[in-house]
């Protein structure tokens, strides 16, 4: 037998490790549609709580709205519940195609390819069209799925310190006798809220002839004056020769993702990209729900307008306060900690005050830099935001952190 | 010729990665196992070196082992120098 007892016990000594290290995560279950008012089972087995989530993608509020769940019915009874192939083989549907042209005009680019997810998407995009002549040049805070998928490409890969265009000056130079050079970024960056500066990033990448990919995951649907994303935003719309991005957070909340770009690189990764070419399609059901969310925001910007104006009152608040915020203007406001067990045992004390907010330690963030992140949504309404704002001052006074500098609360919890 | 490479990799390396409010490097801070370079970026420090003396260093010998200090970087490199002769 493989799975001997030594062979268990390494692993519960690990699993121990982790604990001891207070970077055991735990699961909550949730037993009502993702909305800013749910209802938790925590611990397990114990009595549903109403709390409210600051903790979700559903930066439009659409993840459970009746138009959204609608067409997703309507998606089920016209073209069924599960494609059993992958996209090239019998996996495509006309909504499949009708989706990617939406997302195309949306983005303002050449041409979109669906995947299961932006996970995957990333995962896929590199290989497909990088060989190792080539070099990917990525910011050192990209997400996870994007450091991924660089490593399943073989071109050779350079980072630059974190929005460093100068760095970023560096490297191309550095690179310039490679074929081809591609620099990668997050548009709003996952764990501390900030914007990239893409109106730099493609006048340095075109004075190097070098190729731009942006993973908007955290930003379509709502940055930009019509939501388009953080390319809208830095006024570099058309300027993108890759944008990766999911329907898991604003645009729905469910799951898939899709690459979207110039023609040719699309069209690489339709022939060559791995997840596309062995995992399953998008589900009818998903496709139909996207769709709508994307009629809902074409229509009007009425959501990712109230989602700004929240985020600005709940950064005004947190910041009154006194707590210690990473600087941004974006929907991810994090709460910083920086010891790991502070921000569990903040997060459970939230909790007790029926708020919902995780959180975030080490491999998720770097050592030293625990926090909570808060998310806020165009669900939200002002009600909310007011109790979740008393809630934390109330749990910010209890364990003394509030006016506190970085250096003194390291100095009361430790690194 | 030691002394002045360990200055010159210890110089890049605090530009390249370090903060402002980092503590200071030594030649023997572990640098990949420290987790203050990531082994991505151990790129551009090797093709900083390669260019700089004029070597190919293979990528079987650049190894997070042998980028894991300013000293066993230097090592390395006084290794793949003398082999050019």
């Amino acid at each position: 037998m493989a799975y001997s007892d030594k062979v268990r016990e390494t692993y519960q000594a690990q699993l121990k490790g982790i604990r001891e290290a207070g970077l055991f995560k735990q699961e909550r279950f949730i037993h009502s549609p993702q909305a800013a008012d749910i209802e938790v089972e925590f611990p397990t087995g114990s009595p549903l709580k109403k709390v409210i989530n600051m903790c979700a993608n559903n930066y439009l509020g659409l993840s459970s709205h009746p138009d959204v769940v609608g067409a997703a019915h309507e998606g089920l009874e016209t073209r069924g519940y599960g494609m059993s192939s992958v996209r090239f083989i019998c996996g495509t549907q006309d909504i499949h195609r009708e989706l990617e042209s939406r997302l195309t005009e949306f983005l303002g680019t050449e041409d979109t390819l669906l995947f299961p997810s932006c996970m995957d998407a990333n995962a896929g995009v590199f290989e497909a069209v990088l060989t190792k002549d080539d070099v990917i040049i990525s910011d050192r805070l990209v997400h996870a799925s994007l450091i991924d998928g660089i490593r399943l490409c073989s071109a050779m890969h350079d980072t630059i310190k974190h929005s460093d265009m100068g760095h970023l000056e560096e490297k191309l130079q550095l690179h310039a006798d490679k074929r081809l050079k591609l620099v990668v970024t997050d548009g709003v960056f996952s764990m501390d809220g900030d914007t990239a500066k893409l109106d730099e990033m493609v006048k340095v990448c075109e004075k190097h002839d070098a190729m731009v990919l942006v993973d908007d995951s955290h930003a379509s649907g709502f940055i930009g004056r019509t939501g388009r994303g953080t390319h809208e935003k830095c006024g570099v719309v058309g300027k993108m020769d890759i944008i990766t991005t999911t329907f898991g957070k604003a645009l729905g909340g469910a799951s898939g993702g899709c690459v979207s770009g110039r023609r040719e690189l699309v069209e690489m990764c339709r022939q060559r990209a791995r997840p596309y070419l062995f995992s399953n399609t998008i589900a009818p059901v998903v496709v139909a729900g996207v769709l709508k969310v994307m009629d809902i925001i074409s229509r009007s910007t009425e959501r990712r307008d109230k989602l700004e104006r929240n985020a600005a009152y709940w950064r005004k608040g947190l910041t009154e306060a006194g707590f210690v915020l990473k600087e941004g203007d974006t929907p991810i406001v994090p709460v910083m900690l920086f010891n790991a067990k502070l921000a569990q045992d903040f997060s459970r004390a939230l909790y007790d005050e029926g708020i919902y907010a995780v959180g975030f330690f080490f491999p998720v963030v770097p050592q030293s830099q625990a926090r909570i992140r808060t998310q806020i949504s165009a669900g939200h309404e002002t009600h909310h935001l007011d109790q979740a704002l008393e809630a934390f001052a109330k749990v910010g006074k209890k364990f003394d952190i509030l006016g506190k500098t970085k250096q003194e609360i390291i100095a009361k919890y430790g690194m | 010729m030691a002394e002045e490479l360990k200055d010159i990799v210890l110089n890049y390396v605090t530009k390249e990665y370090l903060e402002d409010d980092s503590e200071p490097l030594t030649y023997d801070t572990p640098l990949i196992s420290g987790g203050i370079v990531d082994s991505f970026s151990m790129v551009s420090l090797k093709r900083f070196l390669e260019n700089k003396y004029a070597i190919s260093i293979p990528d079987d010998e650049a190894t997070p082992e042998a980028f894991d200090s300013v000293n066993k970087i230097v090592s390395l490199v006084e290794r793949f120098v003398a082999k050019k002769g």
